[in-house]
């Protein structure tokens, strides 16, 4: 296995209400091998979300490298690094058609008309949503939005795909659903993808290994089987409820 | 630090969208308005010692503030029922109402003078306090119903329906629930009426005569007739103290204007009372407009289009230097260079606006921007015409005698509308969904068109349409810069009425018609846009 993804000592700030910063992830080292998919799981407003934008290139960092396969990438603006990123709901273009949703990062790569056509069909089989193309994106239920959003993320075949909170906003029965179905598309894809949820059944499902994060800090990393037995500290097995 | 490199065409894009609208704002806003303050101070404070020591002066802040507070509460009195009937019920017809409604607002204000001394002419009202009033509340009975309305459709009506179920009559879920929500935006809906009010210059010039007067008509008269150039800046820097204040009061009660739900619901029995309301003052509205054409087409022997066919001379006694049809032609000319200048800069501000950045400093700088842009909302329109003539005629901006002075000032007054319009929009714009776009690789130019600009497509017409409305039926500051060989139609208007007697009055009222026809017209396309933020504020 290469490695693929590589952070070093990530670190971000931000100000608070009364002007004084605090720490939203504080060194932060990880790193990912290609194909592999990673979760990081954490309670509400350990920086999960704050580690995925860092690493998107959204962020200010404080401190700190990225590095993809090997190459420092820091400075790299953020649509040149060829990833995808997924947010908790969805965030489709409205004022697009879901094809054109999902033709929107092929669009940015000049793919020719009649190959994005037909990678789009492929894309929305791939997430159970063939023949939605020309439906407005607001006719969709919660959970058709995220498979949609999915499709876009996975459309150009980005490098490192990244889902914040891919299935938080649905309902138990279509997230246990959806979450088989997403790992079942990384696999087939061989996608490499770091997702983040306060879900331990979900990061179960869905990844190879699990890094766990609290106050800021990645407290433990390891493959499911070692997270879940043989939890780092005190604090990572009330989180895990054992 | 590290971040993600900014390519420098974003950061010299960036200080280019603060910096045009400054500039723009500066000159020919800041620097004529700043002129004609210092010339009241020009000996001390002497100059305030003298006006305010006139009986007339006093009389006149007293009218304006009192015409204005009675005005906005009459228009809250009456704004309210029309307001819960069209944008709380739904039923057939809403759209068709809702515009009907703005039109008021969206006629020229010397429009809707001739409209109410066509109508009130030879009735005891003429020329009264009443009048003035009848006319003031008219025009802005619908900044009411439209601010006013958003809110309320946008209000969750669970909490009134678990009021209800608690046993509270309609009348109190009203009053303990429904009103106090509103209450916020009721005070801005008021407090802009009052504004509006009180720097009313149009309306109060052609009806009020010589007995009544405010601040800005006063102004009017001592530069233009009385040439008291001293008692006009002190009279400007008054006004100026009031709008800001006025302005600050807006700027604290505005809320969000963010909202998801929409609440309407079809019409209960208990609406009866507010249907019953909306109708009769929604048929109110109508009367001064149809009085109008109906008196456009009387002539000495019945009904004809002969008022309009003297619209291709120059009335009687040579009343004007051009056909009443080439000023109409001069002011579509300008009103389309307005509207280009002030949707321009309004769509730039609105973008730099929209953004909330990292740093509290420039946060600060970005709300003083906002203020600012709101500014010439308040700002008498005589006060930036006469500043222009004071400012802008010498070098580096020796503009006086440039037709473009006029679209200037135009678009300084519809620029307020513009971001009130476009704003809104942008800002109720989702960070990630920017965030996404460029994450698939999306340039930051790319994000601009592909999510910016394409949300705000429609709002940008409609404000567009709102800003050629405005820039065609302005008049304050168009008085003043318009040179008598290019009027436009409201000043000719206003010059015909000015001088009755043979065809003249006739021709102003078939003139008033044609403008209205066209702002009407203009306004239609712009409600065909469904865009919500369009005279709400």
């Amino acid at each position: 296995m290469t490695t693929a993804l590589e952070t070093r000592g990530l670190t971000v700030s931000y100000l608070r209400d009364k002007g004084r910063p605090a720490l939203a992830i504080d060194d932060v080292s990880l790193t990912l091998d290609a194909g592999e998919v990673l979760a990081i799981l954490g309670p509400s407003g350990s920086g999960k979300s704050t580690l995925l934008r860092s690493i998107a290139g959204l962020e200010v960092l404080d401190a700190g490298r990225v590095l993809w396969e090997g190459e420092d990438i820091t400075s790299l603006p953020v649509h040149k690094r060829g990833f995808a990123l997924m947010f908790q709901d969805g965030q489709l273009f409205t004022h697009r058609s879901v094809a054109s949703n999902v033709a929107y990062a092929l669009q940015i790569a000049r793919m020719p008309q009649l190959e994005q056509r037909e990678r789009v069909a492929e894309l929305l089989e791939l997430v159970g949503l063939a023949g939605f193309g020309d439906r407005r994106v607001t006719e969709l239920s919660g959970g058709e939005q995220q498979r949609v959003a999915l499709a876009r993320a996975l459309a150009a075949k980005p490098r490192l795909l990244m889902l914040d909170e891919p299935l938080s906003s649905l309902d138990r029965e279509l997230r246990e659903r959806l979450g088989r179905d997403l790992r079942r598309i990384l696999v087939e894809t061989g996608t490499t993808a770091m997702f983040v949820t306060h879900d331990q059944g979900e990061a179960v499902l869905v990844a190879d290994r699990i890094g766990i994060m609290m106050d800021s800090r990645l407290v433990q990393l390891g493959s499911t089987a070692e997270v879940l037995e043989a939890p780092a500290t005190a604090a990572v097995q009330r989180f895990l409820g054992r | 630090m590290t971040r993600a490199r900014t390519s420098p065409g974003i950061v010299i894009a960036t200080v280019l969208g603060v910096a045009v609208p400054v500039a723009f704002l500066a000159v020919f806003f800041a620097w004529p308005v700043a002129a004609m303050v210092g010339r009241g101070f020009a000996d001390g404070l002497g100059g305030f010692g003298e006006v305010f020591s006139r009986p007339r002066t006093i009389r006149l802040i007293g009218f304006t503030l009192g015409q204005a507070a009675l005005a906005s509460g009459i228009c809250v009195v009456l704004g309210l029922p029309v307001a819960h009937v069209l944008y709380r019920l739904r039923f057939r017809g809403r759209g068709l109402l809702r515009a009907l409604v703005i039109l008021p607002f969206v006629l020229p204000t010397v429009v809707v003078g001739v409209a109410f001394r066509t109508l009130l002419r030879d009735t005891p009202l003429d020329g009264t306090f009443a009048a003035i009033l009848l006319a003031l509340v008219f025009f802005n009975v619908a900044v009411v119903v439209r601010t006013v309305g958003s809110a309320w459709e946008g209000l969750d009506p669970r909490q009134e329906d678990a009021a209800r179920v608690l046993g509270a009559s309609p009348a109190r879920v009203f009053a303990t629930i429904t009103l106090p929500r509103l209450g916020p935006s009721i005070a801005a809906a008021s407090s802009i009426v009052f504004l509006f009010c009180a720097t009313a210059f149009g309306v109060v010039l052609v009806l009020g005569g010589t007995k009544f007067g405010t601040i800005e008509t006063e102004i009017y008269l001592l530069t233009t007739q009385f040439l008291d150039l001293r008692a006009a800046s002190v009279l400007s820097v008054t006004q100026l103290v009031i709008v800001v204040a006025l302005l600050a009061v807006v700027g604290r009660v505005r809320g969000s204007t963010q909202r998801r739900v929409t609440a309407a619901r079809r019409p209960r029995r208990t609406d009866a009372p507010a249907i019953a309301a909306a109708a009769l003052i929604t048929a109110a509205l109508a009367v001064p407009v149809l009085a109008l054409v109906e008196r456009s087409l009387r002539t000495s022997t019945g009904y004809g289009f002969d008022n309009f066919a003297l619209l291709s001379g120059t009335g009687s006694r040579n009343a004007l230097v051009v056909p009443v049809w080439v000023a109409l032609g001069n002011s579509l000319g300008t009103a389309v260079q307005a509207t280009v200048l002030a949707v321009g800069i309004g769509l730039v501000a609105s973008l730099v606006l929209s953004r909330s950045p990292r740093s509290l400093l420039a946060r600060r700088a970005l709300g003083a921007l906002d203020g600012a842009l709101l500014l010439p909302l308040g700002i008498s329109a005589v006060t930036v015409g006469f500043g222009f003539l004071i400012t802008l005629n010498q070098p580096p901006f020796d503009l006086r005698s440039s037709p473009i002075l006029v679209p200037i000032a135009q678009a300084l007054v519809a620029l307020p509308l513009v971001v009130r319009t476009v704003l809104p929009v942008l800002k109720s714009i989702d960070p990630r969904l920017r965030e996404s776009a460029a994450v698939l690789g999306a340039t930051p130019w790319r994000v601009l068109r592909d999510v910016d600009l394409s949300i705000v497509a429609r709002p940008v017409l409609a404000a567009s349409g709102f800003a050629f409305a405005v820039a065609l039926g302005e008049f304050g500051a168009t008085s003043f810069l318009a040179r008598p060989d290019r009027p436009t139609l409201p000043v000719v208007i206003y010059r015909l009425i000015g001088l009755p007697g043979g065809d003249n009055f006739g021709m102003a009222i078939a003139a008033s018609v044609v403008l209205a026809v066209v702002t009407v017209a203009v306004i239609a396309l712009v409600e065909r846009l469904r865009v919500d933020t369009v005279g709400a504020f």
